[in-house]
């Protein structure tokens, strides 16, 4: 073998101007703050670092229980609890200076006003390189998925967020909704720089002895391995439907499932329940992909993105 | 805290439903505070994808194989068949892999030396407190474990704590072995006996509620181990919380099963308001 061909392929991508050693970063409510996994992998080691979502006052979350396995997936309602974001960043935030991995903060807000405000709050705070807009959570009423399931609405927060904020703008979008690629178009029109695809599809699970629902707020969002069909085919409409890059997310469990959604066209992925399942997951990802593009004879992730034949 | 892959040993029924497994864990007992749990998951043919917490109720150190081998380490967990996932778990064999997180969380405070000691617990309740009684024999303390169950069956390892020096009471709740009733009358009579005493309870959640409330009102200092549906393990998932005390809609003060315990000085948590539902499944979970 040639030194040529010993060089490493390129694993790095860019996400609406957020430079990425590789395209493997976590789903935001999967891994924290960050923190949390230190000890189990190189934070420095991942694409990025996806916040839990930050709201601008603490929420205290759901009634338990909130989590349920289910096939091949689980079911959560968590209610978005989290510490705020002005204790996240005087808690949470020092954290970072000593990582080179870039953050991308999470939020949501309960009215257009909260959003705005969290925005030009998360502008002061240069340890946050990008940031990414929740308007899907399905578990709270105001968590914003009354702003991802209508394209006027969707438009509408997107682009006071857009105008509030200086930094890179990730919108997150619910797959619960008739039509993903009305939303995907609305949000890019609105100023989106990127789109993250999927957030759960709500779901429910009885326990037959019991007869009450296994979560106490009824339904949940499903994740896992479970979803990952329906979150490659959304990933594919809506990458044809906007010009701006997508980052696929649904049930990625090892390197091959990310490549789905990259082939389909994702710029990049998140990797969500497979964290819960082995806190080194993601690591697994970005070392199969490398071995995949070695095999392939590739040097370039980004020949891989986008790569379907149909 | 580690993550890693490892051999289960051994895995038998040594009680109606109840699953004994040893596994290989390399430095687990240097790491291991009575009270910690980890999470786990078989290697392979899932029909489950979630890890399960199970308390940790022994480890150390195997007798060497043949001379000159390097000593090697074990960990011991006991669980109730529940539901999928530990019926999985039930029907694997000594040799089959398996994936290990832990030890984590928050074990047990041992207390103040030389003070009398009390334990309950309540079925599979009782596997961290044997640990935490080989902990505290060790260093003198005096150790009664109340132990209680609906019956025979449900009582466990009872000669084992006897054989570290274990002071051993026994209840069921239909008579079938030692006293009948309820284990918190036994705790009522030795706290009356010994109000200096020292408690820890691990059981289901109608028990560590009665035992909170005897122990709140002889303002006896009392340590609680919960158990909780878990994802993560890690404090990432908020799906294990339970509220702490001072906890309102306003001001609300969930804390995380996995981290801030699983145990808990009773003061932490908030009685009135801690949910029984789905909570009744013992560190043995679904």
């Amino acid at each position: 073998m040639t030194n040529e061909k010993m060089k490493r392929p390129n694993l790095a991508v860019e996400i609406a101007g957020i430079k990425l050693k590789n395209p493997v970063m976590p789903a935001s409510g999967t891994f924290g703050y960050g923190e949390e996994y230190a000890p189990y992998l190189d934070l420095n080691c991942l694409g990025a670092i996806v916040t839990k979502g930050l709201s601008l006052n603490p929420k205290a979350g759901n009634p338990t229980p909130r989590i349920a396995e289910t096939t091949s997936g689980m079911l959560n309602a968590i209610g978005l609890q989290n510490v705020g974001i002005d204790a996240f960043v005087q808690g949470k935030v020092p954290y970072y200076r000593g990582i080179t991995t870039p953050i991308i903060a999470n939020f949501f807000g309960n009215t257009l006003e909260e959003y705005g405000e969290v925005a030009r709050k998360l502008n002061d705070v240069p340890e946050v390189t990008g940031v990414e807009l929740n308007i899907s959570c399905p578990n709270v009423k105001q968590g914003g998925i009354v702003f991802g399931t209508e394209p006027s609405a969707a438009a509408q927060v997107v682009a006071l967020v857009r105008k509030a904020l200086n930094k890179p703008l990730i919108v997150k979008l619910t797959p619960n909704v008739t039509d993903i690629t009305v939303i995907a178009r609305a949000v890019e029109e609105a100023g989106a720089d990127a789109i993250s695809c999927i957030n759960t599809i709500t779901g429910m699970a009885i326990d037959i002895r019991t007869r009450q629902p296994k979560i106490a707020n009824r339904t949940g969002g499903l994740s896992g391995p479970a979803i990952r069909p329906v979150a490659v085919r959304m990933t594919h409409q809506v990458v044809q439907a906007v010009k701006i890059p997508v980052i696929g997310i649904g049930g990625i469990m090892c390197a091959e499932d990310a490549l789905e959604f990259l082939i389909a066209g994702a710029t990049a992925v998140q990797v969500g329940t497979a964290n819960f399942i082995d806190p080194a997951a993601m690591i697994a990802v970005i070392e199969g992909l490398e071995r995949f593009l070695i095999e392939e004879g590739l040097d370039d992730i980004r020949q891989v993105i986008g790569s379907l034949k149909v | 805290m580690k993550n890693y892959s490892t051999t289960i040993l051994a895995n038998n029924e040594i009680a109606p439903g109840y699953f004994r497994m040893k596994l290989l864990a390399p430095g687990i007992s240097t790491q291991t505070q009575p009270g910690q749990f980890i999470m786990i998951r078989p290697q392979t043919g899932l029909p489950t994808m979630l890890r399960r917490p199970f308390g940790i109720l022994r480890c150390g150190f195997l007798p060497p194989e043949c001379n000159g081998l390097p000593e090697r380490e074990y960990l011991e967990i006991l669980y109730k068949v529940v539901g999928k996932g530990t019926t999985f778990l039930s029907e694997l064999h000594a040799g089959d892999r398996a994936e290990v997180l832990g030890p984590l969380g928050r074990g047990f405070d041992l207390g103040a030396i030389g003070k009398e000691k009390i334990l309950v617990g309540g079925g599979i309740g009782l596997v961290p407190l044997f640990l935490l009684a080989e902990t505290l024999i060790k260093r003198g303390d005096k150790v009664r474990l109340l132990m209680g169950g609906r019956t025979r069956d449900d009582i466990l390892c009872v000669t084992e704590f006897e054989r570290i020096g274990v002071e051993t009471y026994v209840s069921t709740d239909d008579g079938s072995l030692g006293e009948a009733g309820f284990v918190t009358n036994a705790l009522k009579r030795k706290l009356d006996k010994y109000p200096q005493a020292e408690v820890f309870a691990c059981g289901p959640m109608p028990m560590l509620a009665a035992v909170a409330h005897i122990c709140s009102v002889d303002h006896v200092p009392l340590q609680v181990s919960l158990e909780a549906h878990m994802a993560c393990g890690v404090g990432a998932c908020l799906g294990c919380v339970v509220k702490g005390a001072g906890h309102s809609e306003q001001n609300p003060r969930y804390l995380c099963t996995c981290k801030a315990g699983p145990v808990f000085t009773a003061d932490e948590l908030d009685w009135e308001r801690l949910e029984h539902k789905g909570e009744s499944c013992t560190k043995g979970c679904a």
